[in-house]
């Protein structure tokens, strides 16, 4: 027996195993916390009910009280409270924990409700498992073996539906496989509030389709497909590329906004193949926008700064950093070099861009990347770490506009030399005459205007080759991991990073994240009891009082209120 | 035992000579006056005496009206809506659809006093699909009762307001389940809702608390009014109060409606004197006793066991012929009263074939919500169908019933019941047709025989 029951919480009893959950669970999750599998399709956690799947069903009884008396009733047998069973099986999904709440499920009754839903789901899927890129994902597969017959019984015609229906630009169904869980539907209405899924026909023939005239082309249309419970709906893109047993998953952030949403890299031999959600019920519950999941095409891209340049030949490393160190030497007038940092560096990045500037005397700036944004999980500051160079103290107010000080300054004679941390300053609004009056030394991934113009070009990797951590929106601190190894002739930014401040001051830094994380804990007191390691894989809130006043561009998105920031968590 | 004589309290004026569907011939009959003083009396009042009448509900189930209107969440605040069942889709059920036809301002006198009853001020009538006719003829009378004031703003002078509308379903069985008929009311495909929470009583129609009730129900609801709970409930037999209306369908001589006090005929004298017996040189071979959905009987079983009559408990031992058509003796039986419509198959039938033609029915109308009646019913109406053009199996019989074993009890609504019981009670009660049909296709078909569904 377990210690009475605080009031929020009910105490219930699954498989003979007691456990206080609170109220409103539903027995799917009531059983998740005691290990208890209840096999589901149509339910998910963060959609609505509607319990047309059958798969969940159990058994559930209450204790027995006598109607006039309302004293328990005992059971001679055991000497405990009888229980009265409901004669049917009911529902997991739709049914709400109670007090003395009784659930079997693993009783003969389940077990032949289970067989008869796997075999009816069964008997017009096109069991085509070899062909089906779902396949090794599949709740159909996995719920089949685990509480399914095993053979056969079913010898007509099976129903013939669409095979190939493009439901929009990402998104491809397969009609046949489609067990009319909904999930889909409710997920286009609820979340997105962009109804065009529905289903036409009735009964068995019963087909999964979009509104006439309409499109499943809404930013977030992949997510239908990750929620699939079978291989219905398939991402167009990701399609019969891979087997999903071979890939590699890597936990990711998604750097297209503060938003920050967690994500798996799914790679394999340094090739990744898809981006989808990890849950994180506090930041992106789990669902992710399909803009983030085709981020990793730049991986590849054709554009992509391989050889590390220096005024405009190919050399090593040591070399370049060398020039770059007689350029900062030459101009060691306080306020001659400037360094542009970025807000899509990490915060460890942002950290060592940080002792640079001190190191150079230089002046800080970031680049501002705001548009619209969707109230869901993009918001209007699209940089995905403004707030971690708030913590690292690399800037002390928030990145607006063009880089137009920056540009006076250069054109006034007063700054010479420009650190380019993963900036394009063309892009950020410096003029290509002020780009020629100044020296500019280049980190970043991939080709563009400043990387032409820089006297040194440092090639650097992209977000899915290295690891670190993004501050988001709500100032939750997340990490992400390498998920594939960076190109030939590109070297990881923090050992560029911690090379120039070398040059720049003498100073040896770690390079290595967890070495260079202790000296952040040391010299960050808002991250002065965290390691890269210990953080959790959902993250962690920091302090944002320190910074509550300042004007952040973000509007309301999932999880996050503009008007209430994010107060502090203990960071223990 | 002589059949008892017809007691016709809804169908008093069905088929009458001169009688129209009008409101000026309904009012010379006496009509509205029941209203006229209803909308005098306190809310509260008319609700007990539908609680003391015992009326139980003419859709299919049974379930007392009184309870119901009990349920309804009068606390909320928000409105309270009353639906008017009219989508009488079972097969072999047609009684509503004469009560519309006939004698609409009767089913629009005994909506208005539920309403009044209830403090609904928004009632529609939902009208199934194929039934455009009666929807006219409701939404003329529906005219008539406005401009008389009987329906609409301050009825009567009382102050009440109340507005019925007619909603034309669109062709779907399913829309006769209440949850399904408010989904399909609200513009939404007629899923029905599962049950908690959705209990039509607390989150029915818009999420307001609404009463679903048949079109016989309400007409009994206006008999009550007029003549009491007290006497309604001794029309019929306790339990089974006030008259069932038999639709008699099939290999009878005279197939029709016939209204009686509930539980004062069995099944032989409405069929062998009330209907007339079996046509001639025929013998009847099964019956289905409410709607196509209620489990067969077959003509020469018996069923015995005790009965609760009056405080005592009593052996019965009853032939097809002797039960007594009322909620409680048919489903002791292990069948049910439904909707009344009775379907009597004789020798000429071959219960694989029968079967075949219901199963092709259910799989049609499974709504394709919740998987074991989607796949179920029609996986039952392959197999039935290939028994019959097709290659039938020994084994099919056994498959057959297994497959509809899976189905009731795991679904959302009771249309899982309503599949898989005509195949479980063939299969029980016809077993060795099943098993011996693939010899039986052999034999030619009687010239002039039906095609086959």
């Amino acid at each position: 027996m377990i210690a009475p029951a605080k009031p929020d919480l009910v105490t219930v009893n699954i498989d003979g195993k007691e456990i206080a959950v609170p109220k409103g669970t539903n027995v799917i999750e009531a059983a998740r916390l005691v290990n208890v599998d209840v096999p589901h399709y149509c339910y998910h956690p963060k959609l609505s009910i509607v319990g047309n799947c059958r798969m969940c069903l159990i058994e559930m009884g209450m204790p027995a009280v006598d109607p006039s008396t309302k004293a328990a009733i005992m059971d001679p047998a055991t000497g405990k409270q009888k229980i009265n069973w409901i004669p049917r099986p009911q529902i997991g999904c739709g049914t709400n924990v109670s007090p003395g709440l009784h659930v079997k499920t693993l009783s003969p009754m389940v077990k032949d409700a289970r067989e008869g839903v796997m075999e009816f789901l069964l008997i017009n899927h096109p069991l085509d498992c070899p062909i089906c890129d779902q396949a090794g994902e599949c709740k159909l597969q996995e719920q089949a073996t685990g509480y399914g017959r095993g053979y056969s019984r079913f010898i007509e015609q099976k129903n013939v539906k669409p095979k190939r229906t493009q439901l929009g630009p990402r998104v491809t169904l397969d009609d046949e496989r489609c067990i009319l869980c909904s999930r889909c539907i409710r997920f286009s209405k609820e979340i997105v509030k962009d109804d065009v899924l529905g289903f036409v026909d009735r009964g068995s023939y019963s087909t999964l389709t979009c509104y006439p005239g309409k499109k499943l082309e809404n930013n977030y249309s992949l997510n239908t497909v990750d929620i699939c419970p079978v291989g219905a709906l398939t991402s167009s893109d990701f399609r019969f590329k891979m087997r999903v047993w071979f890939l590699k998953q890597t936990n990711a952030i998604d750097t297209e906004s503060s938003v920050g949403a967690n994500t798996v890299v799914w790679s394999r031999e340094g090739v990744i193949y898809r981006i989808t959600p990890r849950r994180n019920d506090d930041v992106n519950d789990t669902w992710l926008a399909d803009s983030a999941r085709v981020l990793f095409k730049a991986v590849k891209a054709s554009d992509r700064l391989t050889a590390i340049k220096i005024n405009g030949t190919d050399g090593a490393l040591d070399v370049a950093v060398n020039a770059a160190a007689e350029l900062f030497k030459s101009n060691s007038a306080p306020g001659a070099i400037a360094v542009v940092g970025s807000g899509r560096s990490s915060v460890e990045e942002q950290f060592l861009t940080r002792k640079l500037a001190d190191a150079l005397k230089a002046s800080t700036q970031l680049v501002s990347r705001v548009g619209q944004g969707d109230q869901l999980l993009i918001s209007a500051d699209r940089n995905p770490n403004v707030r971690g160079a708030l913590v690292t103290g690399l800037i002390t107010a928030l990145p607006f506009g063009e880089l137009t000080g920056l540009g006076a300054q250069i054109d006034a004679g007063k700054v010479k030399v420009i650190v380019a941390i993963n900036e394009d300053l063309a892009a950020a609004g410096l003029t290509s005459a002020q780009l020629t009056k100044v020296s500019v030394v280049y980190l970043g991934s991939h080709f563009n205007a400043s990387s032409a113009a820089a006297k040194v070009v440092l090639p650097t990797l992209s977000p899915f080759e290295k690891s670190g951590t993004f501050v988001n929106q709500q100032f939750r601190i997340q990490k992400f991991f390498k998920a594939v190894p960076g190109p030939v002739g590109a070297t990881d930014d923090l050992m560029v990073l911690a090379k120039l401040v070398t040059a720049a001051a003498g100073l040896t830094l770690p390079a290595e994240i967890n070495a260079l994380w202790k000296v952040i804990a040391a010299e960050v007191p808002a991250l002065g009891t965290m390691a890269f390691a210990n953080l959790p894989e959902t993250g962690l809130l920091l302090d944002a009082t320190p910074f509550a006043a300042l004007p952040f561009a973000e509007g309301e998105t999932l999880h996050y209120k503009p008007a209430q920031p994010a107060v502090a968590a203990a960071t223990a | 035992m002589p059949a008892p004589a017809q007691r016709r309290i809804i169908f008093q004026h069905i088929d009458e000579p001169g009688y129209t569907n009008d409101i000026g011939c309904y009012v010379r009959n006496g009509g509205y006056e029941v209203l006229k003083k209803a909308v005098g009396r306190k809310p509260e009042e008319l609700i007990d005496e539908v609680k003391k009448s015992g009326l139980r509900g003419r859709g299919g189930a049974g379930f007392p009206c009184g309870v119901k209107w009990g349920l309804v969440d009068r606390k909320s605040g928000k409105p309270i809506y009353l639906i008017v069942n009219a989508d009488e889709s079972e097969p072999g059920t047609f009684k509503d659809r004469y009560i519309m036809h006939q004698d609409p301002h009767q089913l629009i006198e005994g909506t208005m006093i539920s309403c009044f009853a209830n403090n609904v001020k928004q009632a529609y009538i939902y009208i199934r699909g194929e039934m455009p006719h009666g929807a006219r003829i409701l939404e003329k009378a529906i005219a008539e009762a406005r401009a008389a004031n009987f329906v609409g703003p301050n009825i009567l002078g009382t102050g009440y307001s109340c507005e019925i509308f007619v909603h034309r379903g669109a062709g779907a069985y399913i829309c006769g389940e209440e949850t399904g008929l408010i989904e399909s009311l609200e513009g939404k495909r007629a899923n029905p809702r599962i049950k908690p929470p959705y209990f039509p009583a607390v989150l029915g129609l818009y999420q307001c608390p609404t009463i679903v009730n048949n079109v016989e129900t309400l007409c009994h609801v206006k008999y009550i009014a007029e003549h009491g709970g007290e006497a309604y409930s001794k029309i019929g037999t306790p339990g089974n109060t006030g008259t069932r209306i038999f639709c008699v369908s099939g290999h009878v001589q005279r197939p029709g409606y016939y209204e009686f006090p509930a539980g004062t005929i069995t099944m032989g004298q409405l069929l062998n004197e009330v209907c007339g017996g079996p046509l001639p040189g025929r013998t009847f071979k099964a019956v289905i006793p409410g709607g196509s959905s209620a489990k067969i009987l077959r003509f020469g079983e018996r069923f015995k066991g005790k009965r609760k009559v009056g405080a005592e408990m009593l052996d019965y031992d009853w032939g097809v012929e002797d039960v007594p058509m009322d909620f409680d003796s048919l489903g002791m039986i292990g069948t049910m009263g439904g909707s009344g419509g009775v379907i009597v198959m004789d020798d000429t039938v071959n219960m694989v074939e029968a079967l075949a033609n219901i199963n092709a029915f259910y799989s049609h109308e499974s709504c394709g919500q919740c998987t074991p009646c989607r796949e179920g019913s029609l996986w039952m109406k392959k197999i039935s169908s290939r028994m019959v053009h097709g290659l039938a199996r020994p084994e099919d019989a056994a498959l057959l019933k297994s497959v509809a074993d899976q189905i009731p009890g795991r679904t959302i609504c009771a249309f899982g019941e309503a599949c898989s019981w005509p195949t479980q009670s063939f299969i029980a009660k016809f077993g060795d047709e099943f098993k011996q049909y693939s010899e039986t296709k052999k034999t030619a078909k009687p010239e002039g025989a039906h095609e086959l569904v």
